[in-house]
């Protein structure tokens, strides 16, 4: 009743081809972004900015950049953590080695950067494919941790092996408070997200989708794999190459390798595959089930055990958390293979017979 | 050159490690179609299941012959991974049939942090011992042909030797049992398999069991190696070059590739590592991996890779 198109009418081409073509779409997603560019800085504290929020929206972008090599071009990956390092590490060496450049500046050149090296790393997606080139991006996620590790001048010669950023700005604006640093990093993902939005239904976003499904019968057609291939790889580790950097300048202000391990490759994958491969909005839900749910484990445990009357070590919880946190994932592929973004598409097609199913 | 030979040798013995390690990967795949991100935490959970049980069983039952013990907590660390396997495929693979590679394998990668989660709270996360009496001093061979002889160490010796007796164990049980014959149909083609009545489920709690004792081999040598820790774990990280550079689906692909990749290590640590610095032993074995890739995309012995429209 609430939620259709009837009476929707469209009167030109560009109506016809917006992002949303239904209007409560539209309206809700505006009071989104109003609520979380006003809404959530005049409600929420510091706290939840600084161990919530500002992880998601990094995290929410990394998955994009993930999403959209394994989402939409189909090529698995498991070296994103990889990308995030090079984009963070390249990001801090613009930052202190040429004076003045501003912080935008800094962190988009750390995204070309790992840009230039995930199209590097993707070279082996135009000979194997599958689990073969799954395995194959380990590669690029060992072979960075071994650099950052063991090259001091990515690292500035830092004796202890971990680099700090300070005194953010951008464009006169200090970037201090969790605040700022929770607008800075809404409104670069919102430029970000209409940017994977817009690409992935344009030519471009059409050509991966189609080396996807099936990579032979694209190249028939005219699709030229090299091109689709790398151009993926390109534009993946650019938004994973920004969401390193960002985490590193942003959220830590202090890091070492061990942030962009293997497990933060891991678990890039599994934000994209619960929250939904081939799904922008997959992502979100995707970075958010993640971010959240260690959190909420932590804290509900041990109320849980003190329901019943028992109280669990600290060592206990966190096995727990680790039991509790693959079994729950398990239990999502089962019951959800394509993620949490189909149950939010099923719930807007049964929103949209409601209250009339027949 | 002794040197070099003692090397050489060195990676051989190591090599032989990976492919145990890599030898299970390439069981489940071949049989299910799964890529079992999993294995490292199963030989984490089987080293500890030994390690534990190799002190329990004897306090419970006031045995003190060590072999003994080691036998019977080893049994029961086997039967253990048996309820493994039988739990793995009840709950998880059974209603995961026909998915995706990719869903398969981050629900083996959620099997792993259950796994590990478990093995942890029932068996403690301290760093434990498994002691079935390996030799440790090392040997020298050859003396009259070299100068200073080869330095062999004793106990990967005796570790190169276990696996080698594993991989012809499981090559017997593959070609002439009648279990191992439904295995290879089922890796061949599963419907055809499925046709003539195997059936599919108990053929996949068997290779995960085999898989599983796999494990346990390789988490008692390693274990005794290493100590029985949770960097265990990432051990089936350094087996999957080598899973890769064999080929997915070829037994004899493990083996050999756990040699190239043991020597290729080991060689590149010594003669490469002073130039460029140290600790490049992980990724130079994935970068030769790589290169394998690049002309053989199938590894070197999987089923090649034909395209169809």
């Amino acid at each position: 009743m609430l939620y259709r198109e009837n009476g929707q009418f469209k009167t030109s081409y560009a109506a016809d081809q917006q992002i949303f073509p239904i209007a409560q779409d539209r309206w809700a997603i505006v009071g989104l972004l109003v609520f979380a560019f006003i809404g959530i800085p005049l409600l929420v504290d510091e706290y939840l900015l600084r161990a919530i929020l500002i992880p998601f929206l990094i995290l929410s972008l990394a998955a994009l950049g993930v999403n959209i090599l394994v989402g939409f071009c189909g090529q698995i990956t498991l070296g994103a953590g990889a990308f995030m390092a090079v984009g963070a590490y390249a990001a801090y060496n613009f930052h202190i080695r040429i004076e003045g450049l501003p912080l935008l500046l800094s962190l988009l050149l750390g995204g070309l950067t790992a840009a230039a090296v995930g199209i590097v790393f993707g070279i082996p997606s135009l000979r194997v494919r599958g689990l073969y080139l799954a395995v194959a991006t380990l590669a690029a996620q060992f072979f960075t941790d071994w650099v950052f590790l063991r090259v001091p001048w990515f690292t500035d010669n830092a004796s202890s092996g971990s680099v700090s950023v300070s005194n953010l700005q951008v464009l006169g604006w200090p970037i201090a408070a969790p605040v700022d640093k929770y607008l800075f990093c809404l409104g670069w993902l919102t430029v970000f997200a209409l940017l994977a939005k817009n690409m992935t239904r344009s030519a471009i976003g059409r050509q991966w989708m189609a080396i996807r499904d099936m990579d032979v019968a694209a190249e028939v057609i005219g699709i030229r794999p090299l091109f689709a291939k790398l151009s993926a790889f390109a534009v993946s580790s650019f938004f994973v190459g920004t969401a390193g950097a960002l985490w590193g300048f942003i959220h830590l202000a202090s890091w070492e390798p061990a942030a962009f391990s293997v497990d933060r490759s891991f678990q890039l994958l599994f934000m994209v595959i619960i929250g939904g491969l081939g799904s922008i909005m997959g992502s979100f839900f995707g970075a958010a089930f993640i971010v959240i749910l260690p959190i909420a484990l932590n804290q509900f445990l041990p109320a849980i055990g003190g329901l019943f009357g028992i109280t669990i070590s600290t060592a206990g919880i966190s096995h727990a958390e680790l039991i509790i946190f693959g079994a729950l994932i398990i239990f999502f592929l089962i019951k959800e293979p394509h993620g949490i973004a189909r149950l939010w598409s099923t719930g807007k097609e049964k929103l949209r017979l409601w209250p009339f199913p027949h | 050159m002794g040197f070099f030979l003692e090397t050489l040798i060195g990676g051989l013995m190591a090599g032989m490690l990976y492919s145990l390690v890599a030898l299970g990967f390439v069981l489940i795949f071949k049989a299910s179609g799964v890529f079992n991100f999993a294995q490292g935490a199963m030989v984490l959970f089987a080293a500890l299941a030994m390690a534990r049980f190799a002190v329990w069983i004897p306090a419970w039952l006031g045995l003190d012959s060590p072999f003994l013990a080691n036998t019977i907590a080893f049994l029961a660390a086997g039967a253990l991974m048996f309820v493994v396997a039988w739990l793995v495929e009840r709950l998880v693979l059974r209603h995961l049939v026909n998915q995706e590679g990719a869903t398969l394998l981050m629900a083996t990668l959620g099997i792993a942090y259950v796994l590990e989660g478990v093995g942890t709270s029932i068996f403690g996360s301290d760093v434990y011992k498994i002691d079935i009496g390996m030799p440790k001093d090392p040997v020298m061979i050859l003396e009259g042909s070299f100068e200073g002889g080869l330095l062999i160490n004793k106990e990967d010796f005796v570790a190169a030797l276990i696996a080698a007796v594993l991989v012809a164990l499981l090559a017997l049980f593959f070609q002439k049992t009648v279990t191992g014959r439904a295995l290879r149909a089922v890796a061949d083609d599963h419907q055809a398999a499925q046709s003539i009545g195997i059936p599919l489920n108990r053929i996949w709690v068997i290779v995960w069991c085999v898989a599983g004792v796999v494990a346990l081999v390789a988490g008692v040598i390693w274990g005794s190696k290493l100590g029985v820790q949770f960097s265990l774990a990432t051990v089936a990280l350094r087996g999957l070059p080598v899973v890769i550079l064999g080929g997915l689906t070829s037994i004899p692909g493990a083996i050999i590739g756990g040699l190239i990749i043991g020597v290729g290590e080991k060689l590149s640590e010594v003669y490469l590592g002073p130039m460029i610095g140290g600790g490049i032993e992980i990724w130079f074995a994935y970068q030769l991996a790589l290169v394998f890739l690049l002309f053989r995309p199938q590894g070197l012995f999987g089923e090649k890779i034909i395209d169809r429209v």
